[in-house]
Order: structure tokens, then sequence, then C-alpha cells
């Protein structure tokens, strides 16, 4: 038992952790050295790269993008004070299934695979214009969300309104 | 415990160790704490990120990356690469080869389901895979980069696991969509990168899932920043909430969804194609008996009009025998009907279609293997391509559906289907169904 203690310190984690941890590692590289062989640097690259492809690119580019999208979005008089502005997410939902659509099927939406016609016998256009479409009704549905909803949050103003207008003509 | 080294924190200055000495130093020149940036905890200020959040993704993803795992391996066997070098990709394979089976001819839809589960699956799971890695981004930052032996490990284990997801979806994404700039052949790469991912995988789920499951279980209430519940995940000054933690569950499903609709129709096919809108195979390329999908046309793989005119013939061989049939020859035997989808490895697929030929034991009978027939090299007239030629495991050639087709759904093949005669074979990947077929050869090879 101390002697499982001692490692434990030295080691950090349990010897049954080093012990998966180095099979992973042999099958890892029985299977990586097939991997690299022929265009070894090229594959290193795509598999490093496809490591810190979200981290390093994918995730600053759509929270920046996120970011200027609340700011747009922020109530006027700042948290707290004031009526809140409109839900960032009106955009931000719309927004988030297009440009996954566009990152999941770009080589076909911005036709990148010269010889697809030539293999299929299918038509190569038409993707771009099913994806902005396909965008166009997500925005447009979004929207249409944000008219019901202020619709039915203004609701009782209006009904009150309404009554006011007629007890003002009852009264004359 | 007795037996561990006893710490001397009274030892003065010249008691100390070389190493002690620089950590001293090091001390008072690097001010304590992370620098300025993303390796403080401060710097994430999303109120979503937490344990619960992360776990869910984590479960999702647990399930769906082993069926993916699956089916991948199911799609190697299916292609029979212990058969033949011919129909081996991955000569190289070792002991990776261990799971390989004779795939069997039934159900006949088999490859069909799997490989369109694979496809669609793996497509469906991009969102959840991509808010998986932005919920722990906080940790790719932690400080101090490494903290023990243990951890310095497991980050070196944390490459192999997010770096070989991202290689397997981004070829396995390309490469249904004939995108072709991996580097390298996309059977090679795909197949070894998922072995170099899959041991990161189980190391992962085997030393996270417990946390996961207490993750699950707690719910959604956010525990305090900085406790050992937080995994370091929940941020110390959250922003305001924009979304509840369900809502963001939501919208990386509602991507999910999304992915699914423009993308299933083509494996599943009939009226369900067209809202596959942007799938690679979410239109038909004509109409009547030929105009279902085709993978390679005639013209792509370099098929003349004088390889499939009426010099064509077709030979048959078995060890000291050989046939030759004209096209006429081959239409006056007997022809029996068989309906067979085309599945492909990039996931599409057509629904049944209704093949019209010559059995394959009854062109081994010309040859005197009309029982126990072997297993056949077909070959191709089509030039070059890695399918050109494919051996068919004897199972195949025994059923009694699989057919040298020459007619479909009542009409002649088209040339993009296969003119003047085409394998057919229940349950194969689309590929080992050989168009513009010109030699079988029945028998282990020579």
């Amino acid at each position: 038992m101390s002697g499982t203690t001692a490692f434990r310190r030295r080691y950090g984690a349990s010897p049954l952790h080093l012990l998966l941890v180095l099979a992973s590692f042999a099958l890892a590289a029985y299977a990586g050295v097939r991997l690299l062989e022929g265009d070894t640097l090229g594959v290193a690259l795509w598999f490093v790269g496809a490591a810190l492809l979200h981290d390093l690119v994918l995730l600053p580019l759509y929270s920046v993008t996120d970011r200027a999208a609340q700011l747009l979005f922020r109530g006027r008089t700042g948290a707290g004070e004031g009526p809140p502005g409109p839900s960032v997410n009106y955009v931000r939902v719309p927004g988030f299934v297009s440009g996954l659509l566009l990152l999941v099927w770009w080589p076909l939406i911005l036709s990148r695979v010269g010889h697809y016609t030539a293999a299929t016998g299918l038509p190569a256009d038409g993707f771009l214009e099913r994806w902005l479409l396909i965008t166009a009704a997500l925005f447009a549905a979004s929207a249409a969300v944000f008219l019901v909803r202020g619709w039915h949050a203004t609701g009782p103003r209006r009904r009150a309104e309404r009554r006011r207008r007629r007890a003002r003509r009852a009264t004359r | 415990m007795a037996s561990a080294p006893a710490a001397a924190p009274d030892s003065g200055e010249e008691g100390r160790t070389g190493p002690e000495r620089v950590r001293a130093v090091l001390r008072s020149v690097v001010p304590p704490g992370p620098p300025p940036g993303p390796t403080r905890p401060e710097f994430w200020r999303s109120p979503l990120r937490g344990p619960w959040l992360t776990a869910v993704f984590g479960l999702v993803l647990l399930v769906g990356v082993t069926v993916l795992f699956v089916t991948g391996l199911l799609s190697y066997a299916a292609y029979n690469p212990d058969l033949a070098r011919t129909n081996d990709q991955t000569p190289d394979k070792g002991w990776l080869g261990f799971a390989l089976f004779s795939w069997p001819t039934s159900p006949y839809w088999l490859y069909r389901l799997t490989q369109g589960v694979h496809v669609v699956l793996g497509v469906v799971l991009v969102p959840v895979l991509l808010a998986k890695l932005w919920s722990v981004i906080p940790k790719l930052f932690e400080w101090p980069p490494v903290r023990s032996v243990s951890h310095g490990v497991e980050r070196l284990s944390l490459l192999l696991l997010v770096g070989g997801a991202g290689f397997e979806f981004v070829t396995g994404i390309l490469n249904v969509q004939l995108h072709y700039i991996f580097p390298g052949s996309f059977y090679v790469l795909h197949f070894y990168g998922a072995w170099v991912f899959i041991g990161a995988f189980v190391v992962h789920v085997a030393t996270r899932l417990p946390r996961a499951l207490r993750a699950v279980r707690a719910g959604p209430v956010q525990p305090q920043a900085g406790t050992e519940e937080a995994a370091g995940l929940v941020p110390p000054r959250p922003a305001p909430p924009t979304v509840s933690r369900r809502g963001a569950l939501g919208l990386v499903g509602l991507g999910s969804l999304a992915l699914l609709v423009v993308t299933a129709g083509q494996s599943v096919g009939g009226w369900w194609r067209r809202t596959a809108l942007l799938a690679p195979h979410g239109r038909d390329p004509g109409s009547g008996p030929n105009g279902f999908q085709i993978n390679k046309t005639a013209a792509s793989v370099g098929i003349r009009p004088s390889d499939v005119g009426p010099a064509w013939r077709l030979t048959v061989r078995a060890p000291g025998r050989q046939v030759v049939l004209t096209r006429g020859e081959l239409l006056a035997m007997e022809q029996h009907e068989a309906a067979l989808p085309i599945a492909c490895v990039e996931g599409w697929s057509t629904p049944d279609q209704l093949w019209s030929g010559v059995r394959l034991t009854d062109l081994a009978a010309l040859v005197g293997r009309g029982t126990d027939t072997p297993q056949a090299l077909v070959e191709s007239v089509q030039r070059g391509g890695s399918f050109s030629s494919v051996v068919l495991r004897d199972n195949q050639v025994r059923d009694p559906r699989s057919l040298l087709a020459v007619r479909v759904n009542g009409a002649v093949l088209s040339p993009d289907h296969g003119y003047p005669a085409r394998v057919i074979v229940p349950g194969a990947p689309g590929v080992h169904n050989t168009k513009w077929v010109t030699r079988l050869t029945f028998g282990e090879p020579a």
C-alpha cells in the first residue's frame, strides 16, 4: 500500500493509469508508423493541424464573431438598467446552423471539386444556391419567431390601449 | 508512508540541492501564477462551461464514436482485404487486421446499413465534437502546462485523441465529397488514423467516465469555480448568460438535426434523396431504368467505345480451362434476376435495383467449377484505378443472387452502369460490383 502511495506521489496517478497510457502509446506507435509511411511530413502536419484546427483557428473566429453580435444586441443602457436588448440568439442560432453546414460541405458549396461531375454524372452547380437559400430560410424563420414573440410580449399593452380608446369614445 | 523520504522544510540555504536552488531563483525572477491571457482562469468568461455540459457532450461522443469505430471496422472487413493483394489497400496492416472475417452476403442490405450509418453519424456528430472541444478550451491553456509526470503523459495522450478525432472527421468528410486533398490514399489514412486515435480514446474514457457520470447525475447546477468537481471548467468570473445551458445543448442538437436533414437522404434514396440538399449524391443523374446513382462514369475511368463495342469478349478461366464468350452467347445463357442495392463506402446508396444476368456459378460451370465454386478474380476493361479488378470470396461467388448482370430494371445496362456486363453481389461494397467486366478467373491465382 505504501509503495503505491509513493508511486502515486511521484507519478501523479495510479500505476494502472501509467500502464493503460503506455499500452495506448504502443498501439498508436504501431499504427502511427504505418500512417506516416509515404508522405511523412504531410501526414504529421495534417494530424497536428487537425488537433489545433478548432482550438486555435475556429474558436477564435467564432468567438470574436459572437462577441461582435452580442455588442450589437446589448441593451442601450447596459446591464441592469432599462429594458434589455433583444436576445442575440435570434442571429446566433441561424448563424450557427448556416456556418455549420458550410463547415462540413464547403468543398461542394464553394465548387472546389473539379472532377465531381465527371465522376458522378451529377451537376456540380446548385450547392452554393441551396446553401444560400437554406441560410435565408433560417434567418427568415428566426425573424418570424422574433415578430411573433414581440407581438405576444406587447399584447397586454395593446389590449390596455384599445380599452382606453374605447372608454374615451364611450364617455364622449 | 513511513518509507517515504522525509521532507526538510527547515533545511537552510546551504542544504538545498541543485534543482531546488534553480527553482528558488526562478521564483524570484518570474512572478507566481499564470501569465496574463488564456492561461488565467478569469480569461474564459462563458457562464455555460462546466462539468455537466462537457459530460453530456462527452457521453454522446462515447456512444457515437464507438458506433463509428465498429462500423468502420465492418467496412474494412467488407472489402475482404485478407483474400488477395488486389483487395488490400493496407498490405502493411499486420496485427491491425485481426478483426477481419468473411463478409457475408446476407442480409443483402448489410453494407448499405452499416456504411450509411457510419457516414451519416460522422457528419451528424461534427457539432457535438466542436461543442465538446469548445467546452474544455480552458484546459488547453491550464497553468502550469505540466503539473506532474502523469499530467504530462495525459496531455500527450490528448494530442493523439484530439488530433486523431480531427484527422478522422476531416479525411472522412473530404473523401465523401471526392475532395482528395489529403496527403495519401484515403483508405490508408483513415484506417491507420483510426487506430492511432482509438487507444487514446480508450484511455480518455477510462480516466474520465466516472467523473462524467457523476457530473450528469449532479445535473446542470454549476459547482464552485476552482473546486474538485469544477474540473477546471467553471469560470471564476462568468459573464451574464445570454443562453441557458440546456439552450446551448439544444443549439448543438439543432445543428446535428440540420446536418442530418441535408445529408441522410442520400443513404435512404427514393423520394428522400431530394431532401439531401447539400450531400454529394442528393440528386439523381437521370431518369428511367438506368437513372440511379453512379460511382464513376465510363468516361472518368477511360472506357473507350471500342472496349465495350462488338469486339468485346468475356473470358472465363479456371486452371487449365478457358472459355471466351461474345455478348450474344452470354445473353443466350440462362438469365436470373436479383433485386440488390449499390452501397458506396462514401455512405450514399441506391434502393434495390432489379438486375438480370447470368449467375456467377453458371459461368464457373463453363470451366468445370460449377460445384464448390472457388473465389474469383474479376477484371474490368477500365484503365487504372484501385478497383479495376477485385477478388470475390467463395461465399460471394456461390450466392445465387450474385450475377454478371447485363440488364437493370428491364433495360440494357447504360455505359455508366457497366455495359456490356457488370458484377452485382449481395452485401458487397459498391466498388466490388465491378463494371465493364472482361475476365473472370475462378480459383486461387497460379
